[in-house]
């Protein structure tokens, strides 16, 4: 079972990419669907590397992300 | 597990109208953080000012009056006066409070009033559609300068820290960023000092934050994170400059 888990909110998610270039284990990327809003949301293609930081929503604008660990 | 990492309790679930990547999310969420650490929902009174900031009301689960341009500090100290034993901020932006409301903001920090002013400096004005503003760096493109900022014609980017840590009023006078995560923890500490020194009784306490703003930059999110680093924070250092005692509670 993972340490850590990242959960998104992905109708929030304006496509910045900011908590990609933050994410240090590379688990975040955007994705290829689009929100209600239009916007290219983002996905944790590798949750299971999640170390649970919290870097990814200490940078998000729009409160997209919550962390357990 | 347990939860490390959610919305605060003192913002509403409202989605920001701020567009992709701007800080003004991370600045009310780090703002919203620092009522819950003090559980001041009940007794805050925000006040918001004219620009991008101005649908405080919308995304903070407290009251919020509306201030006319710049006036936002006196409207501060006016609702401080008249109801002493609530936590008054105010949230402005650079146009805001740099331009129109200098003479409101120094004036109000000179008197030492108890009150909060978080200061959004993006250098540009946002709403209004990018033009100049007093914070613009020089050889900054905005729609007004659209051959970039000239010292000759348009003089010098305007420091409010600076010029407010030599006054005798303030309690505390800081300059933080969130352009990057470390900076956002540094960011979170400083405010909560702010909204402590408030609670104490200490006086006036003002927190500038550099913030992007990517559309009116013509940048990517991504590429105007990496401007605050690169061109902002040479000019306008970070730091506190001038900080009373505290009791230390965090």
């Amino acid at each position: 079972m993972a340490k850590a888990k990242v959960e998104i909110e992905s109708e929030r998610c304006k496509g910045c990419g900011l908590c990609v270039e933050v994410c240090g284990e590379q688990v975040l990327e955007l994705g290829r669907e689009i929100n209600l809003s239009g916007y290219r949301y983002v996905v944790a293609v590798r949750p299971e590397d999640c170390v649970g930081c919290c870097r990814c929503a200490e940078m998000c604008p729009d409160t997209v992300l919550a962390v357990w660990r | 597990m347990k939860q490390v990492f959610k919305r605060p309790e003192s913002m509403t679930d409202k989605p920001f109208h701020f567009c992709p990547g701007c800080h003004h999310g991370i600045v009310h969420r780090l703002v919203a953080e620092a009522l819950d650490h003090f559980t001041l929902r009940e007794k805050t009174i925000g006040v918001a000012s004219v620009g991008c900031s101005v649908f405080l009301y919308d995304y903070f689960a407290v009251d919020v009056i509306e201030a006319p341009h710049g006036r936002a500090a006196a409207v501060a100290t006016g609702t401080k006066r008249v109801l002493r034993d609530r936590i008054v901020f105010t949230y402005q932006g650079d146009g805001d409070l740099a331009a129109i409301g200098t003479a409101e903001v120094i004036h109000a920090a000179n008197r030492g009033d108890n009150i909060t002013v978080i200061f959004v400096n993006n250098s540009i004005y946002g709403m209004t559609g990018g033009q100049m503003a007093p914070t613009t760096l020089l050889g900054q493109r905005s729609t007004t300068s659209p051959y970039g900022r000239d010292n000759q014609r348009d003089g010098y980017p305007i420091k409010m820290t600076e010029m407010l840590a030599a006054l005798e009023g303030p309690s505390l006078v800081a300059r933080v960023a969130v352009n990057t995560p470390g900076n956002v923890k540094k960011a979170r500490k400083v405010i909560r000092q702010a909204f402590q020194m408030q609670i104490e009784g200490k006086g006036f306490s003002f927190v500038e934050v550099l913030s992007s703003c990517p559309t009116n930059w013509g940048m990517t999110p991504v590429e105007a994170n990496r401007r605050i680093a690169d061109e902002m924070i040479p000019y306008f250092p970070l730091g506190t400059l001038k900080q009373r005692d505290l009791v230390d509670t965090f």
